[in-house]
């Protein structure tokens, strides 16, 4: 065995604070270690090539980089081996940089000390490592394609038009979104529904798109090149291939109902068009408020319908499909208004949300007068966004520009208008938008910097009083106007949360679906073959929107295109002669990727790796491929050696999804915790069994923490758990063998709790430090006792 | 005329120094503005409440001798709103306390007709304008 060791300085990030030679020359004396390098940026091509050299000259068959965390660079050394020969697990990451460099900044010497045990904990872990040879799986060409927005849209037409099947699927009776509700769009004022219908039709007629509307999905299950979805067809009573939308039916039809196109200022009737621009152009009978089909009540539109298009009988159909990949384009709904009472929205008449007036002016422009606008008219900015006290943080990115654009609109339609926006920070960031707002100033719209505290209703006139600081000239300004528009910002639609509760995605802390990366996997959600587009994803406009909706089609693209893709590395094995078919196993998979055939037998490419069944085999026959059980104690012995006494160890476990990605992010911040701490990167915490941690605390852990995703956001649902139940045998080993049960622990995380990550790694620090090291009688008794079964 | 503030080390200590006090980051403040319309007194005020939060930020000490850190009614309006959490209240009280602290009595208890005032503004008394 040949290992070279290669420790980063990060260009300072992290030599500024460790002393990058002591560890390289620790690191010398280590076993097997026949080369080490000390080289100021490792993810440079100079220090790829190092690698690659080394490799050849020094005949290395192991590398351990000493750098950042393994999931910002990982991929990169991974690939530098593959170019070196050697197989692409060959290389294990020591983390100093997230993980001791930056949390432990104020103390030198313990970040130092700290990044000599993680180089010695990557070293001894790959020198247990096997060479693991990547397995290809066969994918095919369908795509599933969840909601049809102009992302939906964007991403069936790309992937349609490069000769994939699509499969879109539309809850509501038509495609088209939010955009097809806007009149202009910023900042070129193109009529939306006009630049849109071509885009509709064109989804229509492809003949590789099959369109699904008022189709919901029931369940997914599956992986990647295997997804099982089940969906559920509404009936529409009417037949689309017959309707020609003459609209003779809603003149005979006796109920009215809001009409949700317009938000309920108007009404439609039971059988509807669900748009004038509706695609499929089609007619549906809304069954909720229709007199009765079953049994028929009224009757009185088939009377008409000259088309026979309609069809009382009409039931739910039910389709199986199997998908490959799928792209979650479920948008957003806009900010409930009525959750800033004291803007009044919904009790002052004259106080109207930015979508209601993009209506009003749409129906306005085809002779429909919803409402008189008014000549004085006022824009309340960051309604819902920007704001602690309705919880979300974040800016909506659209409504500085709509606003402009709406009332741009306004101004110019009759420039009698005195038209204001009331506002905290202008936002025109994008192509275009400054002047566009230029113009807007030019037109005579007066922009004030100041957020309204609370609107009144003036008791005769029903006008709205508007007060409010203006921030810069420490003014208060009241004005009574026609009309108040509130600029409510964007939340994730219920179809958003709800799909993401289906596939199990994660969400980000504003609730928006999370990304695989921030900056270079901006599209692929954490889970294989999945990715997202638009409002989903984030607020955004629609250039933005139909970019990321082209990218995700290029991403599923890139998936399929050589019909086969090569698999996670990290899958359970069985040891079939000890396995003896007790089925223990199958009950603790998280996913039913173990079926048993006289012995135990893993269903590859559904294995997501996680390890929560090799606890519950009594024969201790199932282990994983990388993160073996031999390679996470031999990093728990290189955690552990060289302890002096009075010296604390804690264990902390994190799961690769949510608590290694929460340190690494606490590391960044510079967040500082107990230098004690040691993370060992597990797939999931269900991976460590009762027995490994038993050995830790013999061989000398003063604590042990296991972090796991949270439930709603861990693509294993079911590990905590496992993880309980395994906790729970620990404690009472722990309790037997006189050892305080407390030194073990366990959390679920998701990736933003940043506090609450330094408080547990400083709490169960605290806990060794009060109740000092265990004893070495006591941790000889553990040897002994027997796992409670 | 154009008001010059040079800052000094003085303002940073001056922010720091108010930050200590009232536990919350005055830095947080986006200067929107809310806590003024939000305010029942900020029409009697000399400075309103979202410019003693600029003043502090920029450590402009001449907003303790401001009249308006005496006015607030401590009805914590400005603090439900802030769309950044700060509770301004606490701010305001710390800048009280520059003042309270210096242990300087501004009334005079036996010089005050006791049955002339309510309960309440005695109390409010004592508590504003006596350290």
């Amino acid at each position: 065995m040949r290992i070279g060791v290669y420790v980063c300085h990060c260009g300072g990030n992290i030599s500024d604070i460790v002393d990058v030679d002591e560890v390289a020359q620790f690191a010398s004396h280590l076993p097997d270690v026949v080369v080490v390098r000390s080289i100021s940026h490792m993810c440079s091509e100079s220090g790829q090539k190092a690698i690659v050299d080394d490799v050849g000259e020094y005949r290395l068959d192991r590398v351990v980089v000493a750098a950042c965390s393994p999931q910002f660079q990982g991929t990169t050394f991974e690939k530098t081996l593959l170019k070196a020969g050697l197989k692409p697990n060959m290389v294990e990451m020591a983390n100093i940089r997230e993980q001791s460099a930056w949390p432990h900044y104020e103390m030198p010497e313990k970040a130092t000390e700290k990044a000599k045990v993680l180089t010695a904990m990557a070293v001894e872990k790959i020198r247990r490592a096997k060479p693991v040879e990547r397995e290809s799986m066969k994918i095919g060409k369908n795509v599933l394609v969840i909601g049809g927005g102009i992302a939906g849209i964007q991403a069936s037409l790309d992937l349609a038009n490069a000769g994939f099947n699509v499969f879109l699927v539309e809850k509501s009776p038509t495609i088209g979104g939010h955009m097809a509700q806007l009149s202009r769009t910023f900042p070129t004022e193109d009529c939306a529904s006009c630049i849109l219908t071509p885009k509709m039709a064109d989804v229509a007629e492809h003949p590789n798109i099959h369109l699904l509307t008022y189709s919901e999905i029931l369940e997914v299950s599956g992986s990647v090149g295997n997804f099982k979805v089940r969906i559920k067809m509404k009936p529409r009573y009417v037949d689309e291939s017959r309707c020609t939308a003459c609209r003779e039916c809603e003149k005979v039809c006796p109920v009215s109902v809001p009409d949700e196109f317009n938000l309920g200022m108007t009404k439609r009737k039971a059988i509807y068009l669900p748009s004038s621009i509706a695609t499929p152009h089609s007619h549906v009978i809304d069954a909720d408020a229709c007199l009765g089909i079953v049994p028929l009540r009224c009757g009185l539109c088939e009377q008409v319908c000259e088309a026979n298009a309609i069809n009382y009988d009409d039931m739910p159909k039910y389709i199986n499909l199997d998908i490959d990949t799928i792209i979650v384009a479920t948008g957003f709904d806009i900010f409930n208004a009525k959750l800033k009472p004291q803007y009044g929205y919904g009790k002052f008449q004259n106080v109207i949300t930015a979508l209601e007036l993009e209506r009003m002016i749409v129906e306005a422009a085809e002779g429909h007068i919803i409402r008189p606008i008014g000549k004085d008219i006022a824009f309340i900015q960051c309604v819902g966004s920007r704001d602690k006290q309705v919880g979300n943080l974040y800016c909506s990115r659209i409504c500085c520009m709509y606003a402009t654009k709406l009332a741009s609109l306004l101004k110019r339609a009759d420039p009698s208008r005195d038209i204001y926006i009331f506002y905290t920070d202008l936002r025109a960031y994008g192509k275009g938008f400054e002047e566009y707002y230029r113009n807007a100033q030019n037109l005579g719209i007066k922009f004030i910097r100041g957020r309204p505290g609370e609107l009144m209703e003036n008791p005769e006139n029903k006008k709205v009083i508007v007060r409010v600081e203006d921030t810069l000239t420490r003014k208060i300004i009241e004005k009574e106007f026609d009309l108040v528009v509130l600029s409510v910002g964007l939340v994730p639609s219920k179809g958003t949360i709800e799909i993401a509760e289906m596939l199990k995605l994660p969400r980000s802390s504003d609730g928006f679906l999370k990304e695989a990366h921030p900056k270079f996997r901006p599209v692929d959600t954490p889970i294989e073959g999945i990715f997202v587009a638009g409002t989903a994803q984030g607020p955004k406009d629609i250039p933005d929107t139909v970019a990321q909706a082209s990218a995700a089609a290029a991403r599923a693209i890139t998936l399929m295109n050589k019909g086969e893709f090569e698999m996670s590395p990290i899958k359970a094995i069985i040891d079939e002669e000890k396995c003896d078919g007790c089925g223990e196993c199958i009950k603790h998979c998280p996913v039913d990727a173990i079926k048993m055939n006289g012995k135990a037998k893993i269903n590859i490419p559904i294995c997501k790796g996680c390890g929560a069944c090799i606890s519950s085999c009594p024969r201790d026959a199932i282990d994983l491929k990388i993160f073996s059980n031999d390679e996470i104690m031999a990093e728990i012995e290189a955690a552990l050696k060289d302890k002096k006494a009075g010296e604390k160890r804690i264990l902390i476990f994190a799961d690769n999804i949510c608590t290694y990605t929460l340190a690494d992010g606490v590391g960044t911040a510079k967040m500082r915790y107990s230098s004690d701490a040691f993370i060992i990167r597990v797939p999931s915490s269900s991976r460590v069994t009762p027995k490994m941690m038993l050995k830790a605390f013999e061989m000398g852990a003063d604590g042990i923490f296991l972090g796991e995703c949270e439930e709603a956001v861990s693509p294993y649902p079911k590990t905590l758990k496992v993880i309980e139940e395994n906790v729970k045998k620990v404690k009472d080993a722990l309790s037997k063998a006189g050892i305080e049960p407390d030194r073990v622990q366990y959390s679920p995380f998701v990736t933003v709790m940043f506090p609450k990550f330094v408080n547990i790694a400083n709490k169960m620090a605290e806990i060794a430090n009060k109740y000092g090291n265990i004893p070495e009688e006591k941790r000889k008794k553990l040897n002994i006792v027997e796992v409670v079964e | 005329m154009t008001e010059v503030i040079h800052i000094e080390k003085k303002n940073v200590k001056f922010l720091q120094k108010v930050v200590e006090l009232s536990g919350e980051e005055v830095t947080m403040c986006e200067q929107c503005g809310i806590c003024t319309t939000s305010c029942p007194m900020a029409e009697e005020m000399d400075v309103s409440p979202a410019g003693i939060m600029r003043a502090v930020q920029i450590g402009d000490e001449s907003v303790v001798e401001s009249k308006a850190i005496w006015f607030c009614a401590s009805c914590f309006t400005c603090t439900v709103r802030c769309p950044r959490g700060i509770d301004l209240a606490k701010v305001t009280e710390a800048l009280r306390q520059l003042t309270l602290r210096k242990n300087v009595d501004h009334i005079d208890l036996d010089e005050v007709k006791k049955e002339s005032l309510p309960a309440i503004a005695l109390v409010s008394a004592l508590r504003k304008f006596t350290g």
